[in-house]
């Protein structure tokens, strides 16, 4: 029999996920069964249905489930226990993504009716709070940004990056450079949404790769500029962590040829309050809510961005904008003849929009600085801690000061085990959390990136640094266990060979039942 | 400065862990930073609040400047749409385990996996088509990035919009497809009749798509979507269409109509107004290579794995996305609308096929009793009115000797909001589910009892002074 005290915990936590084992919601259906009463057609109307005509009439019900809604709840709630929110597992694995604390209290500030059940087109004196609270964060990233004029319209980070680009492509049209300007230059370590967005927006996209320190190489972007460059993107720190102290040579020399620059701080959570866009004579930048202010990152979004300019790039800014008239009043200015118009169908992700604004009332300047400060210490303590870990090293070790994260590389661990990247992200998942490797391609081989944020404790920093050790030492030892995980998660290994075959894949239950068991037609 | 968001911020923390790593101060952490980048002085932001007490009291009293919901009567739609949320919705969508996750592997991250499948599989059952993507942004993006598609499928420079779109979405669509597709514009007849006629002779061997709505800006809901088809196909075009799922439990799902490419938003599938931050947009489409591997978005697909009986996930051809070959994918992929999918996947289970049928016959009920009450009005018309009619429909003012926007402000002052300015003799009204026969009966009340507390000519013109621009 078991007997006090109870002995003390093991190094390593003994995670299981759940396993619920859930069967896919269609499979749960019971022909009769409703999980809601809906209001019919009110009584009061005293004539039969509408009668479509004939061709406009659905024939066939959706084959929709049918099921109670307890039984909807415990499925659902059921399959969020098989997720890990970054509420409860020490989520400094996905490197880039800022996966920091995101405060309760913004959730108990925004839970309100007057936001919730609110019509953008409803009359703005009745939505003075809202506007009130859009124009205050805007000025706030104004400040943090160094920016003249901010738009929190843009519905994420990539969509903020789209906004800034086609602010540029409007920026050069006004000035009868459109058919000139045709080459937008990022760099490798930016976020492959710079790249994606600009050729998207119809230009043609110049990589510059990095140099052998890891900085952007400004050779490179002395070749690469010219009369037909339209702007830089680029991230700073970019992806490895690496801050580029030569930033503002890189915006002169854009600036010399007629360029723009444009400044990706998705994730500024490093230098709040230490260095800004402004101080590297950025013409535009822009800011993801969910990642540097707190907004939580909602499975994959609704999240939030924010596009920051100068004055010069403030007319082609999203609109219409919130003014503040000079009896304090808010309206919205629709009347600008230069504006890229509408990125967004109203004004913004209203929710991640308050929430960033509380957050911030939260911190205040002493705060945001304090967050920068123990992100950037946080980063350099778990460095030194997976440094340590045989195995595993730094890319570009020859730069190592490292500001809010690290790009890492398994090569000798891969070297020496054949255990790969992406193995060893299988098995740290049966410890309870996260691991990423990194946005492709893989520049710096086997690549891992960890972002500790100011969320983590010290001890929570020493644990995640222990999983990592552990799983290294089983691809040395153990490496069957590290290639077949994971073992204590909710499912297994699945195989990914039928994801990219058109004639096995399956996005959708009805394709699933259609190609596997005949059921269905296609229309 | 000790905050209770920041652990490490208690000053011995801080010291053990500079001297764990050789630093003295945090100062040196920055030493990559050139001083004259730094910046020299505190950032100047309002001092924060000092307590959660205090930030509550600040939101709410910036939020006391909004008007209570219940103070108005609306009629609002054109894009947002009051529609009844399911309370099991907001309990799933906010729990911690999805609300703060994001993009964590299939493994550990599982269940996000199976429900944003479960999402994309019962759109496939509203749509009958077999794929569907994880939600974009909106609406505004999946009809933007859907006539993109078409482009690039057809290698063709033009595309051809027909009847009634929003402005902003044109706008959106505008701004999106420059120096990549042309467009064509076939704006709505009075009578919303689509002239088919005028499009067979605006398709060109350029175009690209035919892009068509249904339920259109004006909310008529169009028959014509077969003659579309045919148009768009003789020409070697797709037929491109958007569409709001909720109408789908009683309209014909627009693929079996001869849509190639449908898209749409699915606010109304669970997800409050959120004064219109609260959309999500879909894409669908036959599950046929040339259109898949067009699409930017993430696709979740099922696989199997090493245990019999046990459902895994995976991204469904992932070489084609911004994620794997930077802008080489197609358009971009980035964080979107994920937990909106999740919210319409579970509205979708709980209303299954009877409660979407039902949904969509009170809308049709209530839109119709709405649109004839009001055309009974004298002086108010609704030129479209012999079409099928979803949730709105333009009404013309034109004979009441008022503009629209007379009308909102003197339903203002009646404490209703009595539909969106479109053009000043026109106003666009939206009914739902929300709506009671006796909700409808104050609108209509509204515009007949005009020798009312009708103000003052010069009280009303204040108001139209004041009103600014309200859209």
């Amino acid at each position: 029999m078991s007997r006090l005290p109870v002995a003390p915990k093991p190094p390593l936590r003994r995670f299981h996920q759940a396993r619920w084992d859930e069967p896919i919601v269609f499979e749960l259906s019971t022909p009769g069964s409703r999980g809601v009463g809906v209001t019919g057609p009110d009584p009061a109307i005293g004539e039969p249905n509408v009668t479509l005509p004939p061709v406009l009439a659905r024939a066939t019900p959706p084959a929709l489930p049918e099921l109670s809604q307890p039984q909807v709840l415990r499925h659902y709630v059921r399959l969020s226990q098989e997720n890990l929110g970054a509420d409860f597992n020490i989520d400094v694995g996905q490197g880039t993504c800022t996966m920091k604390y995101s405060p309760k209290i913004n959730e108990v500030a925004i839970r309100d009716a007057r936001l919730i059940d609110a019509h953008p087109a409803q009359d703005v004196a009745d939505a003075q709070g809202t506007l009130e609270i859009i124009y205050r964060l805007e000025r706030m990233l104004a400040e943090i940004s160094g920016m003249d004029a901010v738009s929190v319209q843009p519905a994420a980070g990539s969509a903020a990056i789209w906004a800034n680009v086609s602010m540029i492509r409007g920026y050069h049209a006004a000035r009868g450079e459109a058919d000139q300007r045709t080459e937008i230059i990022t760099t490798a370590f930016s976020h492959p949404s710079n790249a994606a967005c600009a050729k998207t927006a119809g230009f043609t996209v110049i990589t510059l790769q990095p140099d052998a320190n890891g900085y952007p190489d400004i050779e490179a972007l002395k070749v690469a500029v010219s009369d037909r460059t339209a702007a830089l993107l680029i991230t700073n720190p970019e992806d490895t962590g690496i801050y580029n102290p030569r930033i503002r040579e890189f915006v002169e020399i854009v600036h010399a040829a007629g360029g723009l620059a444009c400044y990706d701080q998705a994730n500024a959570n490093g230098i709040l309050g230490i260095t800004r866009a402004r101080e590297a004579g950025f013409d535009l930048s822009h800011f993801n809510l969910h990642k540097t202010f707190s907004t939580p990152h909602a499975c994959g979004g609704p999240a939030a961005g924010a596009s920051c300019v100068s004055a010069a790039l403030e007319p082609f800014l999203p609109g219409p904008v919130v003014v503040r008239d000079a009896d304090g009043t808010f309206r919205l200015d629709a009347d600008r003849p230069l504006s890229i118009g509408k990125v967004s169908p109203f004004y913004g992700v209203i929710p991640n929009i308050v929430r960033a604004y509380t957050w911030i009332m939260t911190m205040g300047a002493e705060g945001l600085r304090e967050v920068a400060e123990v992100a950037a210490l946080n980063n350099n303590y778990l460095a030194a801690r997976i440094l340590a870990v045989p195995g595993a090293s730094m890319g570009y070790p020859a730069t190592p000061d490292r500001v809010e994260q690290v790009r890492y590389t398994w090569q000798q661990l891969a070297d020496e085990t054949g255990v790969t990247t992406e193995q060893i992200g299988w098995r740290i998942a049966d410890f309870g959390t996260h691991y990423w490797t990194s946005h492709h391609p893989f520049v710096i081989p086997e690549p891992f990136t960890l972002e500790p944020t100011e969320s983590y404790s010290r001890a929570e920093l020493d644990e995640y640094a222990r999983i990592v050790a552990e799983v290294a030492r089983e691809a040395r030892e153990d490496p069957e266990t590290v290639r077949t995980a994971p073992h204590r998660q909710t499912v297994h290994q699945a195989g990914d060979e039928d994801l990219d075959d058109p004639d096995r894949w399956a996005v959708t239950w009805r394709a699933y039942r259609r190609k596997y068991f005949g059921e269905g037609v296609t229309p | 400065m000790i905050h209770p968001y920041i652990p490490n911020s208690v000053p011995a923390v801080k010291q053990a862990m500079l001297d764990a790593i050789g630093l003295e101060s945090t100062e040196d952490l920055y030493r990559a930073i050139p001083a004259d980048l730094r910046l020299d002085r505190p950032l100047d932001l309002p001092a924060p609040a000092r307590s959660e007490a205090e930030l509550l009291r600040h939101v709410r009293g910036l939020l006391a400047k909004n008007a209570s919901p219940e103070r108005k009567l609306c009629f609002l739609g054109g894009g947002t749409f009051p529609h009844d949320v399911p309370a099991v919705v907001d309990e799933v969508i906010n729990r911690g385990e999805f609300l703060t996750a994001y993009a964590g592997e299939p493994y550990e991250d599982h269940g996000r996996f199976q429900a944003l499948f479960e999402y994309c599989s019962q759109m496939g059952e509203m749509l009958t088509m077999d794929v569907v993507n994880v939600p974009v942004y909106d609406g505004f993006q999946a009809a933007s990035t859907a006539l993109r598609m078409a482009g690039r499928m057809t290698g063709r420079g033009r595309v051809l919009l027909v009847g009634a779109i929003g402005a902003d979405k044109r706008s959106r669509i505008g701004d999106y497809c420059a120096r990549a597709l042309d467009l064509d514009v076939l704006p709505a007849a009075a009578d919303g009749v689509i002239d088919l006629d005028a499009v067979r002779a605006a398709v060109g061997p350029d175009t690209a798509a035919i892009y068509v709505e249904t339920p259109d800006y004006h909310g008529v809901v169009h028959a014509e979507l077969p003659d579309l088809a045919a148009i768009a196909h003789d020409a070697g075009a797709e037929l491109v269409v958007y569409t709001d799922p909720i109408s789908l439990g009683v309209v014909a799902p627009p693929a079996e109509l001869g849509a190639d490419i449908v898209c749409g938003d699915i606010q109304s599938l669970g997800v409050h107004q959120w004064f219109g931050g609260g959309h999500g947009g879909f894409i669908a489409v036959r599950d046929e290579v040339r259109y898949v591997m067009e699409l930017p978005s993430r696709l979740f697909g099922i696989a199997a794995t090493r245990v019999p009986g046990e459902y895994g996930f995976g991204d469904v051809a992932y070489e084609r996305t911004s994620f794997a070959i930077r802008e080489d994918g197609k358009e971009w992929v980035g964080t979107a609308a994920a937990l909106w999918g999740i919210a319409a996947a579970v509205y979708l289970s709980l209303m299954g096929p009877a409660g979407m049928r039902e949904v969509g016959e009170t809308v049709l009920a209530h839109t119709r009793y709405a649109l004839r009450s009001l055309a009974d009005v004298p002086g108010l018309a609704v030129p479209s009115a012999a079409l099928p009619h979803f949730r709105e429909f333009a009404l013309d003012v034109s004979g009441s000797g008022r503009s629209a926007r007379e009308w909102v402000v003197l339903g203002r002052l009646a404490g209703i909001e009595p539909g969106i300015v479109i053009d000043d003799v026109t106003l666009l009204v939206c009914v739902t589910e929300v709506h009671s026969v006796s909700d409808i009966d104050r609108l209509v009340e509204l515009f007949a009892e005009t020798a009312g507390s009708i103000p003052s000519a010069g009280t009303l013109a204040g108001r139209l002074a004041t009103e600014g621009s309200a859209r």
